[in-house]
């Protein structure tokens, strides 16, 4: 006890602050090297943003390509000058370098930092009843990583080079030896310094995400009373932790490899006929490790999307979610298992058929926990009072696309159809299905939900829709038909196809999918406009818009640096008490006591107000 | 709502900052058990497929692990005496096991100089990937070593400011977690590289 009163009256004056509400910080403390959860979390959002905007469009200019090989690409030569060749087509090498930026772009700057970084930064104190993380610090550190993480990688993709080219996945040993293209010069080295310095933002931020969670929680938010967003992000924390240091450890080595002459995954290479030094080594150890990150990667993407949708179908359809302990349940299933699949990515590097078949069964379980949220998704919506408002409906387009691409999964997880389908584009169809939309539909959701807590005003609804509707049928536009040209065999990263007979047939789909991902993309402009237009001039916002639970909402419109003025509020019951038999209103805050709703209390919550009063 | 209210919860959530604090020290650690947790799968991956050098450990890193263990040892020390107030101690204490991880690093540095004289090499034509491996993992935890001196030199800063005592425990607490977490993970490689290899 001694220890801890020292600790209180040590700590007076550095625990003050958060009660001075008033008192202005610097320009500069408050907007740029903020400390503020939420101010952090709006930094992700609109670097997150930007790098979509980039991604996105390096994706437009490989669909120009496949969609329209014969097109006349002189109009793009203002823009990317010399990878226009000089018969005004786009050149091979950079098309390469299209593909491998856009799916590093999107998949870790994106939907991991502008995902993740986002909601868990802006959700995480404000739900759980914080005043801040805990580490303000290592929090504004974070960001300041990827920033600085996003220059290099921004800047790879100007020099004469070109950025990498071989994959996100970047295989040696075509990204271990630097002659093997152009960008696996010094492009692959900006890449492999950019992604060191991701991971150390990553892990500043994760760490900070689960600390927070596990200690800093207000009087009576027990685990089971958490909102699933706050579980979603808490088990993100946790696989990001576990596995960015092994994306680290075989980064580490590629450098060596590349620059210091090491040979741990190069062997046997002939360049012009001549045998490098390089011997003794495996290409495939590096692919072990890649995948023991990449497919945990892939939920770290995943679930604070299926966290956010919890919340906002469960929000309005103003009922309860349904199987809040099998969601939890489930999202720890999924979290342990993605640490035990990742060979599934690797049935044609020659591993013994037994070891596949493992991992086969081990991956097919992921179907299980998988299904039971998408029931559970479809059990919530089913006869409850749906209000459609923008990021509903995009919870729900996660839904639908998170099932029509989590079924293939099924599929390529089978040792022996995967043989057949590997590196088709059936994999990118279910991919960009199951991970890329989902994921995005789920940030689209949250940015729609959470915008009147974070600018204090309204988004545009009709635009909203526009928006929803376009993307939705956009993405299946794009995505579906690709299904076909995978199963007949089609390889995936191919620069032209129109070379191979079997595969000329497929030159109107190409077309047809490349103006419905133009189609598409351009509808993501409209989101743009709504919400930069709505951050200054949307119509101010309610405090509770949406009538909900959870604590975020109890906040003042424009919380300070600190969340609650005066006493952070205290939890009596969970988040999703929509629609309560008996109770006045449609929803009982997590804010008032069972003493207060004794019309609405049931024999459970009886015993709960008995507790509640002994206290 | 008396102010007494307000003291217990301040106090309550001054010792979740505390907490918070050692929280983040050992997920941190965590993350560096998965690193060499990668490195020594990998190793042990490699060395299954065959074309594998079977290398001698210096004799110089069993000395060096000594070193190391010693240096848990006062950093012990330093911890207990700061509990008992005992101030000089502690300073004495922090002092030797600076010391001490100083030698460690030079006798690693050493140690690979033997290695090379064994014509065992990290880089070039003649290197096998075993070499690397060793070199690698002996390497990167010596880098965390010179981390953990920095945080040593924090510490004993603090230390001869007097501002560690016992009720001032949290530095003093996470360096020598941290410290022994580096000498625990040292002693897992010599062993790991001693009879796996």
């Amino acid at each position: 006890m001694a220890h801890l009163e020292h600790t209180a009256v040590h700590g007076h004056d550095v625990h003050d602050e958060h009660h001075e509400e008033h008192h202005e910080l610097s320009f500069i403390r408050k907007y740029i090297f903020s400390e503020d959860h939420k101010v952090i979390g709006k930094q992700f959002l609109i670097t997150g943003l930007i790098w979509a905007v980039i991604g996105g469009t390096l994706s437009m200019i490989f669909r120009l390509q496949l969609g329209l090989p014969n097109a006349d690409l002189e109009w793009l030569r203002p823009i990317l000058g010399e990878w226009i060749t000089p018969d005004h087509k786009l050149s091979q090498e950079f098309y390469l370098a299209l593909v491998t930026m856009h799916g590093t772009i999107m998949v870790f700057f994106v939907l991991t930092a502008g995902l993740s970084g986002t909601f868990s930064n802006f959700l995480i104190p404000l739900q759980i009843g914080a005043r801040d993380m805990a580490s303000g610090f290592l929090n504004m550190l974070s960001y300041w990583f990827f920033f600085v993480s996003g220059v290099l990688m921004f800047i790879s993709l100007f020099i004469e080079t070109g950025p990498a080219s071989g994959g996100w996945v970047i295989y040696p040993p075509l990204s271990a030896v630097q002659e093997a293209m152009p960008g696996s010069g010094l492009g692959m080295t900006l890449w492999l310094c950019a992604m060191a310095l991701f991971i150390i933002s990553s892990l500043l931020g994760g760490i900070n995400y689960i600390t927070t969670i596990i200690n800093l929680r207000t009087k009576g938010m027990t685990f089971d009373r958490l909102p699933l967003t706050i579980w979603a992000f808490f088990l993100t924390a946790i696989i990001g932790v576990l596995s960015f240091p092994v994306l680290l450890s075989a980064a580490l080595l590629l450098i060596f490899d590349r620059s210091f002459g090491t040979s741990f995954f190069l062997s046997d290479i002939y360049i012009n006929g001549h045998a490098l030094d390089h011997v003794g080594g495996s290409p495939i150890l590096f692919q072990h490790l890649f995948w023991f990150l990449g497919h945990p990667e892939v939920y770290i993407v995943l679930l604070p999307a299926l966290g956010i949708t919890s919340e906002i179908i469960s929000t309005n359809s103003r009922k309860p979610i349904f199987g809040y302990k099998a969601m939890i349940g489930s999202m720890i299933g999924i979290t342990f298992l993605s640490f035990i699949v990742w060979a599934h990515h690797m049935f044609v590097t020659g591993m013994n058929p037994f070891l596949g078949s493992i991992f086969m069964l081990l991956t097919l379980i992921i179907a299980v926990p998988s299904a039971v949220k998408a029931f559970n998704y479809i059990t919530t919506l089913w006869q409850g009072n749906l209000i459609f408002t923008p990021g509903m409906l995009f919870s729900i387009g996660l839904v639908s696309v998170f099932i029509s691409g989590g079924v293939t999964g099924i599929i390529l997880g089978n040792a022996a159809l995967d043989v057949h389908l590997h590196d088709t584009y059936f994999v990118v169809a279910h991919f960009h299905l199951v991970m890329g939309s989902a994921s995005f539909f789920g940030f689209m959701a949250g940015v729609y939900h959470w915008f009147p807590k974070m600018f204090g005003r309204m988004m545009d609804e009709r635009l909203g829709y526009v928006h929803f509707w376009m993307t939705f049928v956009g993405v299946y536009l794009v995505f579906f038909p690709m299904h076909y040209q995978g199963i007949a065999g089609f390889p995936r990263r191919y620069y032209t196809y129109t070379v191979y007979n079997a595969f000329n047939s497929f030159h109107d789909l190409e077309a047809f999918i490349s103006i419905a991902a133009f189609i598409t993309f351009g509808a993501q402009f409209i989101f743009g406009f709504n919400f930069f237009y709505s951050i200054f001039k949307g119509r101010p916002a309610s405090s509770n818009p949406w009538r909900s639970n959870t604590l975020e909402w109890t906040t003042p419109l424009h919380p300070g640096h600190g969340n609650w003025v005066g006493e952070i509020p205290t939890v009596y019951r969970w988040p999703y008490d929509y629609s309560k038999p008996g109770a006045e209103d449609d929803f009982i805050p997590q804010t008032v006591p069972y003493s207060q709703t004794a019309s609405s209390n049931t024999e459970h919550d009886a015993e709960l107000l008995k507790n509640e009063q002994s206290h | 709502m008396g102010v007494s209210e307000k003291i217990s919860d301040k106090i309550e959530r001054e010792a979740s900052i505390v907490l918070s604090k050692k929280m983040i020290l050992w997920i941190f650690i965590i993350t560096i058990v998965m690193m060499f947790a990668a490195w020594t799968s990998a190793y042990i991956f490699k060395r299954a497929e065959g074309n594998w050098l079977i290398f001698e450990m210096p004799t110089l890193m069993l000395y060096s692990t000594i070193v190391l263990l010693v240096s848990s040892f006062s950093m012990h020390m330093a911890y207990s005496s700061a509990k008992k107030d005992n101030l000089e101690r502690v300073k004495i204490a922090l002092i030797f096991t600076t010391i001490l991880g100083f030698i460690f690093v030079v006798l690693q540095l050493f140690s690979f100089k033997s290695l090379i004289d064994k014509e065992i090499y990290f880089t070039g034509k003649s290197s096998n990937v075993a070499a690397s491996f060793l070199y690698i993992l002996t390497f990167i935890h010596a880098l965390h070593i010179v981390a953990g001196i920095v945080f040593l030199l924090i510490t004993l800063a603090k230390s001869l400011g007097n501002n560690i005592h016992s009720k001032n425990m949290l530095t003093l607490e996470l360096c020598a977690t941290f410290w022994h977490f580096l000498d625990g993970l040292w002693v897992f490689l010599y062993v790991f590289l001693y009879y796996i290899r």
